[in-house]
């Protein structure tokens, strides 16, 4: 086993994967930018290293600064968490050649999963399910027209390169597609330097659910349950859970099974995720394969009971899977809630600064991996994801209620958070019924303002307004030298009197 | 101790800026186990404690509330529960908040930065005539981009905002007037 790891990483991974280190007896070493010296990666670790400027670009994505702070430190191992390196086969070469394990899979199984023709390619020789269409690259607009006659409108084009919804063109008719596939092969040259661009079918409200797998270095590749994850906007998720509220026993199983053949096909080690589209069918089809470990590992570990840090070091340093397939069990439910330091007022957008107030929940069932603490700054150089709250019941139910009680505990001051937005979603009819898909979340955010629709009847709300307007006054009253009663920013509030005015104001009140 | 307390709708209602909303009269006075708490009229024992900064407990006839106060780059706001207002207090002998108040239905308006990021673009030029939530600069932060709106029609009297340099929250962008 490993005595030290360097952790190529920031904010709430950086710190969920140090906790682990520290529970297994293992020396974390944390790397920060220059922004980051007062973030909690750094406070938790047992010895840290700065890398340069606040863009990622000179530090995090530094491989080598970062190998040379292994070398100076001695880290035997690095993890990369999720974003940033994790999934560049160029850095896990680089730690191999420098003699350091990346805790991940072999740069030859990133390289096959990172090109989406290339793994679609190999998948179809393992028999692996594929929503039609073609493997390679379109040669010509005429080529794209033929394909797509033969497996019927709507189409997707896709930047084989791709990722986060650059390159991608939803195409409904024969007239439209040679301009969208200009427009597509243009964007996928500026975004990725590839202008490869292929062809599938559309699946009309998809679904998005992915398998957890996990392998040895010794040929064991289990599959460990699936999630949920179409809630989603802007390609990015919101909230995901395990198990699918449209996934049994015998869909669990099938998927779990393609999971494994694509895993062994690319010969992969360590934990991985195998993406899938759902159609209303319930057919299911590869999308890609994540070669990290995922930011919503945290329901998969509730619903198997595993640690998937602890195995994914174990895995690294040279053990065999503790357990095989037959073990692994899916028990009670689990979801977790992204808090993203987004303005829910303002169309989501990212809302960095100073965390005035936190007061955090926990109790029954509530699990919390935060980057945050009272009084950091958030900076704006990076993914505005603060933490994650993630919930676990007997059943998807008591997740939901547990979620929801736990959320009303929940209080961020200083910056804006997207707390709110859940309690909509799991307030919403559609979402308990497990009615989802990609698109949901628009929908919902369609629908309304998120602030105004999350409240109670007229009657209710004025009885809040009552207790807003009197605790206006008695914050005045207590704590009349706060700096917020004292600003004069709000008009109002400047005026809120001294304690020897207001000693002499209620005695003249008599 | 006598307030005049303007609550505003839950936050999300707001445009911009300024809190429009009800006017309470509250009246509060210290009383055998609490306060005795007169608003717009109508008496109420409460008690209330800040039980650390910026968080109140609250008991109004035995029930019992969670305040949370925040001061944005703009407003006071006080969540009850999971539910935001925007407010103000006002000294009705005060002056000086008589004036304020006056003052804050017309005139020069201040735009100012919700959130620490960078100026990226101006939209528009000084003494441009804008509308009510047209877009007036562009601030990124966390690789998004976002655009500070007019609060109101009028002419861009000043822009203040500079393409390339950062801004911290309350950092005046330009005044429409």
């Amino acid at each position: 086993m490993f005595k030290k790891i360097l952790i190529a990483n920031r904010g709430e991974i950086a710190v969920r994967i140090i906790r682990a280190c520290r529970e297994m007896g293992i020396a974390a070493v944390a790397v920060y930018s220059d922004v980051d010296r007062a973030a909690l990666h750094v406070r938790k670790s047992d010895e840290a290293y700065p890398i340069g400027p606040a863009a990622a670009a000179e530090s995090y994505l530094r491989m080598d600064k970062i190998l040379d702070v292994a070398k100076r430190s001695g880290a035997e191992a690095i993890h990369p968490g999720y974003g940033f390196l994790s999934e560049n086969a160029k850095f896990a070469q680089a730690c191999a050649d420098a003699g350091v394990k990346f805790i991940g899979p072999t740069p030859h199984s990133m390289e096959m999963m990172g090109s989406k023709t290339r793994a679609r390619q190999e998948m179809e020789k393992a028999g692996v399910p594929f929503v039609p269409g073609t493997s390679h690259g379109l040669a010509s607009p005429e080529e794209g027209e033929e394909v797509a006659e033969r497996i019927g409108y709507p189409v997707m084009l896709k930047a084989a390169a791709g990722g986060g919804g650059k390159g991608m063109r939803l195409v409904h008719t024969r007239q439209e597609l040679r301009s969208a596939l200009e427009s597509a092969q243009s964007e996928a040259q500026r975004s990725f330097g590839d202008s490869e661009v292929y062809i599938e079918k559309a699946v009309v409200n998809p679904r998005h659910i992915e398998m957890q797998v996990l392998a040895d270095e010794h040929g064991h590749t289990v599959w460990l349950g699936e999630r949920e994850c179409s809630i989603q906007r802007r390609h990015q998720k919101v909230l995901e859970e395990a198990p699918s509220p449209i996934v049994d026993p015998d869909m669990r199983r099938r998927m779990g099974e393609v999971a494994v053949k694509v895993a062994q096909a690319a010969n992969y080690t360590n934990a991985g995720t195998v993406e899938f589209l759902v159609d209303p069918q319930r057919n299911f089809y590869f999308l890609e394969m994540n070669t990290r470990l995922q930011v919503e590992h945290p329901v998969t570990e509730l619903t198997t009971g595993l640690d998937l840090v602890h195995l994914q070091i174990r895995i690294a340093s040279g053990e065999k899977l503790p357990f095989t397939q037959s073990d692994v069990a899916i028990r009670g439910h689990a979801m977790e809630c992204r808090i993203y330091a987004e303005d829910p007022d303002n169309n989501y957008f990212p809302s960095p600064g100073k965390i005035t107030l936190l007061l955090a929940p926990s109790g029954p069932g509530i699990r919390r991996d935060s980057g945050m603490y009272e009084g950091w700054n958030v900076p704006m150089d990076y993914d505005p994801l603060l933490a994650k709250l993630i919930g676990y019941g007997t059943d998807r139910q008591q997740a939901i209620m547990r979620l929801q009680r736990a959320l009303y505990e929940y209080f961020v001051a200083g910056i804006k958070t997207n707390i709110s937005l859940f309690q909509r979603i799991l307030r919403d009819a559609d979402f308990q019924a497990g009615k989802l898909d990609t698109g949901y979340l628009d929908r919902l955010l369609a629908n309304g303002n998120p602030a105004l629709a999350s409240h109670a009847p007229e009657p209710q709300i004025e009885a809040l307004e009552t207790i807003a307007a009197i605790a206006t006054g008695m914050f005045a009253v207590l704590d009349p030298a706060s700096p917020v009663s004292k600003n004069g920013n709000t008009g109002g509030s400047a005026s809120a009197p001294s304690n020897w005015k207001q000693k002499g104001r209620s005695e003249a009140l008599r | 101790m006598v307030y005049e307390v303007i609550v505003g709708g839950i936050v999300g209602d707001i445009v911009a800026g300024k809190v429009g909303g009800k006017l309470h009269r509250l009246e509060l006075e210290k009383a055998a186990g609490g306060w005795e708490c007169r608003l717009d009229g109508q008496t109420v024992h409460i008690d209330a404690v800040i039980t650390r900064r910026d968080v109140l407990s609250l008991l109004v006839d035995g029930r019992a509330y969670e305040i949370k106060r925040e001061q944005t780059a703009t407003d006071l706001h006080m969540w009850v529960g999971s539910t935001r207002f925007a407010v103000e207090l006002r000294d009705p002998r005060s002056l000086r908040s008589r004036q304020k108040a006056a003052g804050d239905e017309k005139g020069p308006r201040k735009i100012l930065a919700p959130m620490p990021g960078r100026v990226v673009r101006l939209l528009v030029a000084e003494n441009s005539d804008v509308e009510a939530g047209q877009g007036i600069v562009v601030v990124e932060a966390m690789k998004m981009q976002n655009e500070i709106k007019s609060p109101k029609k009028g002419v861009v009297k000043k822009i203040s905002a500079t393409p390339g340099t950062a801004v911290n929250p309350g950092d005046i962008l330009a005044i429409v007037e």
